[in-house]
C-alpha cells in the first residue's frame, strides 16, 4: 500500500477535470434561456451521448460485437434490463467462440 | 402529506433500478483494478482513483497512457476530454432537478457517472426525481465501483481475461438497452444515426476519445436541424 506523490497529483488532476465537467452543465443552464431550440437540444442529449459511446463497439469492432448489439437491442424490447444484458453478454461470448 | 412518499422507500426504489448496472459494473471494476496494478499503481492508489475520479472511461484511458512517474497534465487533460460529455449530461439532468435545493444539485452532480445519469434521466421522464431517489441510484453504484476496484487490484493477475466469457461486453450492452429506452420516434432515429456515423468516422481517423464528443455534437446538430426544417415546413 504505497501512495506516490506523482500518482496522487495525477489522480487529483483527473478528479478536478472530471468535477469541472460535471458542474459546468449546471452552470450552463443557469445562463441559457429555455427556448424551444434549447429544449430540443437538451432532449436529444441522452440518446446522442449513449450512441456516441457505443458506436465504435457496435459498428467498428467486429461482427460478433455488431450482432450482439443487435440481439441486445431486440431483447431490450421485451425483457428487463438485467436479462437483456445477460442475453447480450452470452451472445457475444458464443459468437466469439465460434470465431465470428 | 398523504401523497408524499417516504424518503427511505424512494431510496430503495432507486437502488432497485440501478441493481442491474451494479451487477454489470463489478466485473469492469475488477478489471480496472487488475489493469492498474499491471501499470504500477498500488491497490491504494487504484482505489483512490476510483473513489475520487469515479469515471470509468477516463480511468481506463489514463491506464492506457500511464507513465512512470505519472504525468498529471497528460492524464488530467485526457480525463477532461473523455468526460466532456458530462457537460451535456449535467445540463440535461439539471433541468429535471426541481426537487433539489441549491447545494444538493451540485452535490448530486459529483456522482454523475453514465449509468447513474441514465437511470436518473429515465426516472425524471416518468416522475419527479427526488434527492432520496437519486441517492438510492448513486450510492450502491459508487460503492460497487470503489469496492470492485479494490478487490481487482488486490487479486490482480488471478482474475484472467474477462473478454473470454464476454464480460467486457456488459458495459456496451447496458448502453444499448438504455439507448433503446430513449426512443421517441423518427426524430430520435436521426439523432442516433448522426451520432453513430460521426462517432465511427472520428473513431477511425482521430486517435483518442474525440469520437464521443463528435458523436454527441452530431446528434445534437441532427435534433436542431430537424426542428428547423419542421419550423420551415409549418
Amino acid at each position: 500500500m504505497t501512495l506516490e506523490i506523482n500518482t496522487l497529483l495525477a489522480i487529483l488532476a483527473m478528479a478536478v477535470a472530471t468535477v469541472l465537467t460535471r458542474m459546468s452543465g449546471l452552470l450552463l443552464i443557469r445562463h441559457v434561456a429555455m427556448t424551444e431550440q434549447t429544449r430540443t437540444a437538451i432532449e436529444a442529449i441522452p440518446p446522442a451521448v449513449l450512441m456516441a459511446v457505443i458506436a465504435p463497439t457496435a459498428f467498428a469492432t467486429g461482427w460478433a460485437e455488431t450482432a450482439a448489439c443487435l440481439v441486445t437491442a431486440l431483447a431490450a424490447r421485451r425483457l428487463p434490463m438485467l436479462a437483456s444484458v445477460a442475453v447480450g453478454v452470452a451472445s457475444v461470448a458464443i459468437l466469439r467462440a465460434v470465431g465470428l | 402529506m398523504l401523497t408524499q412518499r417516504r424518503p427511505i422507500g424512494d431510496f430503495l426504489d432507486g437502488a432497485k433500478a440501478i441493481l442491474p448496472l451494479v451487477v454489470a459494473v463489478v466485473p469492469i471494476g475488477l478489471v480496472f483494478g487488475a489493469v492498474s496494478v499491471t501499470k504500477g499503481l498500488s491497490a491504494l492508489e487504484a482505489t483512490l482513483m476510483s473513489a475520487l475520479v469515479f469515471a470509468g472511461g477516463s480511468q481506463f484511458v489514463a491506464m492506457d497512457i500511464w507513465t512512470y512517474p505519472a504525468s498529471w497534465a497528460g492524464v488530467g487533460f485526457a480525463a477532461l476530454l473523455v468526460n466532456i460529455r458530462h457537460v451535456l449530461m449535467s445540463a440535461s439532468l439539471g433541468t429535471k432537478m426541481q426537487a433539489f435545493s441549491g447545494w444538493r444539485r451540485y452535490a448530486a452532480m459529483l456522482f454523475l457517472a453514465d449509468e447513474i445519469w441514465a437511470i436518473a434521466e429515465f426516472r425524471a421522464g416518468v416522475a419527479r426525481l427526488t434527492p432520496s431517489r437519486f441517492a438510492g441510484i448513486a450510492m450502491p453504484f459508487y460503492l460497487a465501483w470503489v469496492a470492485s476496484t479494490l478487490i481487482g487490484a488486490s487479486l490482480g493477475a488471478f482474475l484472467g481475461d474477462p473478454a473470454a466469457i464476454g464480460l467486457d461486453f456488459a458495459f456496451p450492452a447496458v448502453f444499448v438497452v438504455l439507448a433503446m429506452g430513449f426512443w421517441k420516434g423518427r426524430e430520435t432515429g436521426s439523432v442516433l444515426a448522426a451520432s453513430a456515423l460521426a462517432a465511427v468516422l472520428v473513431h477511425q481517423f482521430v486517435p483518442g476519445v474525440w469520437y464521443i464528443a463528435a458523436g454527441a455534437l452530431a446528434g445534437l446538430a441532427a435534433a436542431l436541424w430537424t426542428v428547423k426544417t419542421k419550423a420551415v415546413a409549418a
